[in-house]
């Protein structure tokens, strides 16, 4: 069975004049890696807060539809529940953080799981060091700058290693180094643990590489789902504003200058080979 | 023109932000400030409009110095967006968010108008004029920040992380927006870990590491630099890290450029066929 299924999902929020999503069908295998994407505004946090249960408990509003999380139907089930299962990290990383010292808020979520002490330690030390905030542990969250304070956000998820992580931009206040090592640990649960990821950016040049899927909103509709290579092509995609990586772009106008080079690139590197070999064979 | 003369700053906590930072930025400039999360580019740019003074050292704003006059003096000179936007949205619809300044500012009710669609119009928020900015998303409510401060068209303006959020054509409409600021004279700062936006855009790039910086120059010469790009955290630009690959092949190591990487790439092809 699919760990996300929703079916016919349409959300309004109250007050709002009309809904953010509208028959919103969507499944996601159990070990994926899908990449979320489409322009500011288009739905992508919206979608998030169903999949954790935020909506409908936390934000109220109209759900119409169906929706169910790693086997439960959130509308049913209380969201600290759901967060057993499910982990998301916010867009905005400050409205996650309100323990009292950075090493207080990554161990909070884990407290409600029921873990050995030990295992405790071990996970908050290890969220900690993956995200490279160790030294910071005993300051308070408000007291470090902005990619600090996302990092603190992602280590409290991380360590509760749940069945889905669900990041909301995860790296908008990352530098890109720390962005690049990161996106690394979060790709080895997914392939080492089969732990499920959603990961929503604008910026895709960086995780391109990890996902299975990529699927682009447009107003409040999925208009585009399918593997990176095949989506970062479509006309429509460019035309709505996706941040399509550069290799690709170079790539396109390469082929429209009439060089024939092989394969869709996600990386520099596989770009540099594949210019590399046609210029070898000239095969134009 | 910003001055900042040998600027050290302490957090009352004990953390030292800034270790000795000495920068000049002039009328007209337009300069991206990167480098590692925590290496103090925020506590730097806070002491341009006064909200941070210096523990040591001077900041002066066209020859005011910054400790002697209030952030509201300097404010109609130094416009501010947060890095979060969070931290400066307030009113109840976007409207009264933008035109909340130019109130206090004392324009009159018609250029306040004026500005106000000036502004929603630039940031691609005329729909939203009535709404509350906590009923928007991520993007949209950093695009308010962002319109509640051009409306009254500072002299200077100071942008915290301007990209988070924005899909590529909203970039596309900031970049030409920063370009045509910088065109009129008025002097653009931005803190961004966005580095195919600063590619793109190709300010002065001023590097920061542990409270100091480590790098001063063009973005052409700086974000192709490998060792200054691993000293700072950054990664090169994908076009150049595409072409730094074909190095041995006789390709340049400084191009960001996707239409300049292709003429090369072309050019290159039909000379091997020649
Ligand atoms: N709390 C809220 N109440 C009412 N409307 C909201 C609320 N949050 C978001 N919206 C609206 O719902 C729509 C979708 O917003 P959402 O935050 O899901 O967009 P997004 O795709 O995440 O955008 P971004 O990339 O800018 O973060 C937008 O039109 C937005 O204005
Ligand atoms: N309010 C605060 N109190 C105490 N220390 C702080 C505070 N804000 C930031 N710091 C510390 O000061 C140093 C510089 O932080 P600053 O916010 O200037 O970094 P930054 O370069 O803007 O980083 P980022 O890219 O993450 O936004 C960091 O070590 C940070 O932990
Ligand atoms: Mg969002
Ligand atoms: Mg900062």
């Amino acid at each position: 069975m699919a760990i996300i299924e929703a079916r016919n999902l349409t959300y309004t929020y109250p007050y709002a004049e009309s809904p953010a999503f509208k028959n919103v069908t969507l499944k996601i295998e159990r070990g994926e890696f899908i990449l979320l994407t489409g322009p500011s505004g288009c739905g992508k946090t919206t979608l998030c807060r169903c999949f954790n249960g935020l909506i409908p408990h936390f934000y109220g509003g109209k759900l119409e539809g169906e929706i169910t999380v790693a086997g439960l139907r959130t509308t049913e089930h209380p969201i600290h529940e759901i967060a057993h299962h499910v982990g998301l990290v916010f867009q905005n990383p400050e409205n996650q953080l309100f323990a009292l010292t950075i090493e207080k808020d990554v161990a909070f979520g884990l407290e409600n799981l029921g873990l050995p002490r030990d295992e405790m330690r071990r996970r908050v030390d290890w969220a900690l060091k993956v995200t490279g905030i160790y030294d910071l542990k005993d300051r308070a969250p408000y007291e470090v700058s902005g990619g600090q304070q996302q990092r603190v956000a992602i280590a409290s998820v991380l360590a509760m290693q749940p069945e889905v992580i669900v990041l909301d931009e995860p790296t908008s206040f990352l530098d890109p180094l720390s962005a690049k090592n990161i996106l690394e640990v979060i790709n080895r649960l997914n392939k080492e643990l089969g732990i499920t990821v959603v990961l929503v950016e604008h910026r895709l040049d960086l995780a391109a590489k990890y996902a299975n899927r990529v699927i682009v909103m447009n107003d409040g509709q999925i208009i585009l789902d399918g593997e990176p290579r095949k989506v970062f092509l479509e006309n429509e995609a460019a035309l709505i504003g996706v941040g399509i990586p550069k290799v690709i772009r170079l790539y396109m106008l390469l082929k429209r200058s009439g060089l024939n080079i092989s394969g869709v690139p996600l990386s520099p590197e596989e770009l540099s080979k594949s210019i590399m070999e046609a210029l070898i064979f000239d095969r134009c | 023109m910003i001055d900042v003369k040998d600027v050290y700053f302490t957090y009352p906590n004990g953390v030292e932000a800034l270790r000795g930072v000495s920068l000049q930025i002039t009328d007209g400039e337009f300069v991206a400030i990167m480098g590692q999360n925590g290496a103090g580019k925020t506590t730097l740019v806070k002491h341009f409009n006064g909200l941070l003074k210096p523990t040591r050292g001077r900041v002066l704003v066209d020859d005011v110095d910054t400790r002697h006059v209030s952030v509201a003096t300097l404010a109609r000179k130094v416009g501010f967006v947060f890095q979060n936007p969070d931290h400066q949205l307030f009113s109840e619809t976007v409207e009264d968010e933008i035109s909340f300044a130019l109130k206090n500012f004392g324009f009159d009710e018609k250029t306040i108008k004026e500005r106000v669609n000036w502004a929603l119009n630039i940031l691609d928020l005329t729909r939203y004029r009535g709404t509350s900015p906590f009923m928007l998303s991520g993007g949209e409510r950093k695009r308010v920040a962002l319109a509640s401060v051009l409306a009254w068209d500072p002299k200077i303006l100071i942008l915290d992380e301007p990209t988070i959020g924005q899909d590529r054509n909203q970039k596309e409409r900031l970049r030409q927006f920063i370009l045509q600021m910088n065109h009129q004279g008025k002097t653009v700062v931005i803190v961004t870990h966005d580095i195919e936006f600063v590619a793109e855009c190709e300010p002065r790039v001023v590097l920061m590491a542990n409270g100091k910086i480590v790098a001063d120059g063009a973005a052409r010469n700086v974000l192709t630099d490998p060792d200054l790009i691993a000293k700072s955290w950054l990664i090169l630009p994908e076009i150049t890290n595409v072409l730094l690959n074909l190095k041995d092949i006789g390709f340049p190591a400084n191009v960001m450029d996707v239409y300049e990487a292709r003429d090369l790439i072309i050019e290159r092809i039909g000379w091997a066929r020649k």
